[in-house]
């Protein structure tokens, strides 16, 4: 049952052939044996996911009318503000801290009755593209547990490709949903910016930061998409207007006449070679389902990098300022006569981690007067033309793609003291952010030299987001049948093995 | 000291600076839906937003943007098409976030003036203060540090802290330097403040309160050498809570400067507090070391770009500037300047037109409001406004009074009475069975009976003494319970005694 997809989980919910609390139960179970391995968890919510299953269930039973994923469970990433439960973020500086209010977000998932299972690790503040950087452990990748599960949103991505729950909520910065995506095998879809609201989103960087839907399939994530997406009065950068119509293009996944854009300066150098095959084999699946591919080029997709790691530590470094002791959160050294800036400092140093340490740090530097326009300002003319770049290319092509990342999940402790390869992972990720608009990640397959999961990353202009759920649905279509099973099939078996 | 104000002014050019903060009188706070209202219990009014909890973010009040830009037009100043928040980091334990939402190089509302008018030597002058921005930005909370001297974070034992004012909406007022005030700096500077707290006022967008904080001023004051170039280093003068301190503070910088710089000394650039009971200044932060905020614009937010519609439309409603206006009623009233002033000082001004708006003579109007019901305001420890006499009940009295159903003396009491709240002066009237009496049988028989009791007195009226007939006059009124005309009596009595 756990191997479903939420779809058919939905279907048989409603059919009456299992109650939201057998489904719960089951994943509970399911995290109960492996999750020692994975650590894809933070916090599992069992009591109050079972009581929501029942509730749901109840309902049900009256014959109220439900939403399409009413029922079927889903892993939060820790980022989200849930009311009473905790939310660390990764962090120990929020350690114990429990909300006295829902995210958006959340509200959403409960108004659609979607049941939530527990929070995931992430890179702390979701600064990370490995999970390492979690002030409570990494998370192993249920492909290889010795490798990292991608990051920052490693936790929600592990927890469905180990069959933990089917569908989960990441948060993309810089490629924290389609990174991890990549390279568990699983699909990830980061929404126009403003698409879904960021209240009760714990920032990182706020221009940057959008919630998305992750899952196993793309009809999934957009199931979710749909459920989690709206304007919000709350998020001043919500956008007023219809959520696109992402399932209905889940269900068609038609491509035909559709101009797909491969673009030039995300492949080549610095890919590895089983990523460049599944990559190119994927195009051509793509050609053989009508779509006509072209090659497009965006100069300044060079200088993406450089200036997302002005921005996103400058935002950062103002968003993580209210992190101080006063008010929630760890408090150290409040002994007597202790100033309040003591009190501050002591929390600070002790609370964060040394990844974001450093991007407080950099982010204070970037905008300090006499450097703020060397660094912040220049990063965000970067930042126009990087969008500027996209809307040329959009003219020639109705979405664009590339691979996900360069590479298949490294070791954990691999990179993790070398921060520019660690940043490099998100080359191909952080321009989508950039420019605010829509990317995807789904499975295209094993690299041939480590037989680990390749992501392909679809990627649709602002508010188009229906275009890549459309692309997504017909390589998926056509991969399954090449392939006959989904791709999670030749993941290695999980806990009851051992 | 050495130093008279005429030997300062007489070798240095004073240079003003003016900056302003503005609490406005919304509902709720500036970016969520707290409740604004002076004075709760601490901590009650705040939630996740205005607490920065993690996930909270801002939303912007609409209706101080509209209050804003209303100050911004009734400044004359330029209302941007395009402008935007930014953030302005610091910590501090009172302000949650760590960084305040502002507004830094794109403000809403640029370039204006005010025109004030003060009294000089040669009579009265105009002077053009320049405004260079309106901008928006939220309150910190507030700090109350516990033992220790000073009452600053320093040497306090602990500190509490509230968050109700965190995120009140504030308007920040800065004018460009304004020079060729000459000896008159003090004044322009009070006459400054004192016209855009009646702009605002007339505006309905704030309480305008110095004393409660709701209208802060900070002067920035240097010196120059007549007829040098030259601009001298500034002091910030905060703590500014009331229009006379402006002028007071205004004028003791400008002394202080004069006296380090006659000594060959040099002017701290720092931030001063007023002190109001020695109207002396004391050093506070120094800002030698400019502070670096680190702004940026602030992500959260979307840019402000009000319809030019809108803007027009709230043009239209921008009320005639008060100063006009007051100047339009000195005329029609025919009031000496003084009194203007005390019916503005005592906040009546209003009440005073509303109420000959409603037939009563100006001058009666004014005496009342300003003289009777002003004391019982005192007296009661409240704002007239709260008083439970309107407008209407005072024309109502002052008629009663013409008609001479009222004594003035008579009139006071149904006043109290209105005001303890006993209805309308006709009720108080008819409640109290108060009624003038007229009858010169009654008065002559009181009058009759002084006179008897006080003989010795009405002997030296009798003799041509007419001072002496106030004391029996007094006491005719006391045998008549207040209730009789007092000149009527006067009449009577000094028939009775052969002088009429």
């Amino acid at each position: 049952m756990i191997r479903s997809t939420a779809a058919e989980m939905a279907a048989k919910l409603v059919a009456g052939e299992v109650t939201s609390v057998a489904l719960t139960q089951a994943h509970l179970d399911r995290i109960a044996s492996v999750d020692t391995d994975v650590h894809a968890f933070l916090h599992v919510d069992t009591e109050g996911a079972l009581a929501q299953a029942a509730a749901i269930d109840a309902k049900r039973a009256k014959g109220e009318k439900l939403s399409p994923l009413a029922g079927v469970p889903l892993a939060l990433k820790d980022v989200m503000a849930q009311k009473g439960i905790p939310t660390t973020c990764g962090s120990k500086i929020l350690e114990g801290w429990r909300p006295p209010y829902d995210s958006t977000v959340v509200a959403n998932l409960k108004k659609n009755d979607i049941v939530i299972l527990g929070k995931t690790n992430m890179d702390e503040f979701a600064m990370g593209s490995s999970t390492e950087n979690s002030a409570y452990g990494p998370t192993h990748n249920p492909w290889d547990l010795t490798r990292i599960p991608g990051g920052s949103g490693g936790g929600s991505s592990a927890a469905l490709a180990a069959f933990e729950a089917p569908l989960a909520i990441g948060t993309d910065t810089g490629g924290s949903i389609r990174q991890p995506a990549a390279v568990t095998g699983t699909v990830g879809v980061k929404p126009t910016y403003g698409g879904v609201s960021r209240f009760g989103l714990v920032a990182f960087s706020s221009s940057l930061d959008q919630a998305g839907p992750c899952a196993r399939t793309v009809l999934d994530a957009a199931l979710l998409h749909e459920a989690i997406a709206g304007h919000d009065p709350k998020d001043s950068t919500s956008i007023n207007a219809p959520v696109p119509q992402v399932v209905t293009a889940a269900k068609s996944g038609d491509v035909k006449g559709m101009k797909i854009g491969v673009v030039k300066e995300l492949n080549g150098d610095g890919y590895q070679a089983g990523v460049r095959a599944r990559f190119e084999e994927s195009l051509e699946l793509l050609a053989k389902a009508g779509a006509e591919i072209v090659e497009v080029s965006a100069p300044n997709f060079e200088y993406a990098l450089a200036a997302y790691y002005l921005i996103a530590p400058s935002e950062c470094s103002s968003n993580l300022a209210r992190f101080d002791a006063m008010r929630y959160g760890l408090r150290v050294g409040d002994v007597d006569g202790a100033s309040a800036e003591s009190v501050m400092n002591l929390t600070r140093e002790v609370g964060f981690g040394k990844e974001v340490k450093r991007r407080i740090i950099l982010g204070t530097y970037a905008l300090s007067s006499g450097y703020y326009d060397a660094y912040y300002g220049s990063a965000q003319k970067v930042r126009t033309l990087i969008t500027q770049d996209f809307t040329s290319a959009f003219a020639k092509a109705d979405v664009l793609v590339s691979p996900t990342c360069p590479t298949t999940a490294f070791k954990i402790g691999e990179k993790a003291n070398d921060p520019l390869a660690m940043y490099l992972n998100d080359i191909a990720t952080i321009p989508v952010n950039m420019a605010g608009i829509g990317g995807m990640s789904l499975p295209s397959g094993l690299a041939d030299e480590d037989d680990l999961p390749v992501g392909f990353q679809i990627m649709s202009p602002v508010m188009k987001d229906e275009r890549m759920y459309s692309v997504g649905a017909a390589l998926e279509a056509a991969l399954l049948s090449k392939w006959g099973a989904p791709l999670l099939d030749k993941a290695p078996v999980l806990g009851g093995a051992k | 000291m050495s130093l008279t104000y005429d030997d300062v002014v007489a070798k240095y050019e004073p240079v003003l600076g003016l900056e302003v903060h503005v609490e406005l009188n919304t509902n709720s706070k500036m970016f969520c839906g707290c409740s604004t209202i002076f004075g709760a219990e601490p901590n009650t009014q705040t939630c996740p937003v205005c607490l920065a909890l993690p996930g909270a973010l801002p939303t912007v009040n609409e209706k101080a943007i509209e209050s804003t830009i209303k100050i911004g037009l009734a400044l004359n100043c330029s209302i941007a098409p395009f402008s935007r928040f930014a953030r302005k980091n610091y910590f501090y334990p009172d302000m949650p976030k760590n960084f305040q939402i502002s507004q830094y190089d794109e403000p809403i509302c640029v370039d204006g003036y005010v025109d004030v008018e003060i009294q000089t030597d040669e009579g009265p002058k105009q002077f053009r203060v320049e405004v260079e921005r309106v901008h928006m930005e939220e309150d910190t909370g507030k700090s109350l540090h516990v033992g220790g001297a000073t009452g600053r974070i320093h040497g306090a034992d602990y500190s509490l802290l509230d968050y109700n004012r965190a995120g009140i909406p504030l308007v920040e007022i800065v004018t460009k330097i304004v020079p060729g005030t000459g000896k008159y700096a003090p004044e322009v500077a009070k006459a400054y403040v004192s016209e855009l707290r009646d702009i605002l006022r007339g505006l309905g967008v704030s309480d305008v309160k110095m004393e409660q904080g709701s209208l802060r001023c900070d002067a920035n004051v240097s010196l120059r050498l007549i007829g040098s170039d030259v601009l001298g280093t500034r002091s910030e003068t905060k703590n500014v809570n009331s229009l006379r301190s402006v002028e007071r503070a205004v004028r003791g910088e400008m002394i202080r400067h004069a006296e380090l710089l006659n000594k060959g000394e040099r002017v701290v650039q720092e931030t001063r507090h007023f002190q109001e009971d020695t109207g002396l200044t004391r050093s506070g932060r120094s800002k030698e070391q400019a502070e670096d905020y680190r702004y940026f614009p602030e992500p959260d937010l979307v840019p402000v770009a009000p319809d030019a519609a809108w803007v027009e439309e709230l043009r239209a409603g921008i009320p005639e500037r008060p100063s006009l206006h007051r100047k339009r009623l000195q005329e029609a009233w025919n009031v000496p300047a003084k009194e203007m002033e005390a019916m503005i000082n005592a906040d009546v001004l209003g009440i005073v037109e509303a109420t000959v708006a409603l037939g009563a003579d100006p001058t009666k109007a004014r005496s009342w409001w300003l003289g009777e019901i002003s004391r019982l305001a005192n007296e009661r420890d409240t704002a007239i406004a709260d008083l439970a006499i309107t407008p209407t009940d005072v024309a109502a009295i002052v008629a009663l009074v013409e008609k001479g159903e009222l004594t003035d003396k008579l009139a006071r009491q149904v006043v109290e009475g209105v005001i303890a709240g006993e209805g309308t002066p006709a009720e108080v009237v008819s409640k109290r069975g108060i009624k003038v009496v007229n009858d010169d049988g009654a008065l002559l028989a009181a009058i009759e009976k002084v006179c008897a009791e006080q003989a010795e007195t009405a002997e030296k009226v009798r003799n041509g003494h007419l001072p002496a007939a106030g004391a029996l006059i007094g006491a005719v009124m006391k045998e008549t319970k207040g209730q009789a005309d007092a000149a009527r009596v006067r009449e009577l009595l000094l028939g009775h005694l052969g002088q009429a």
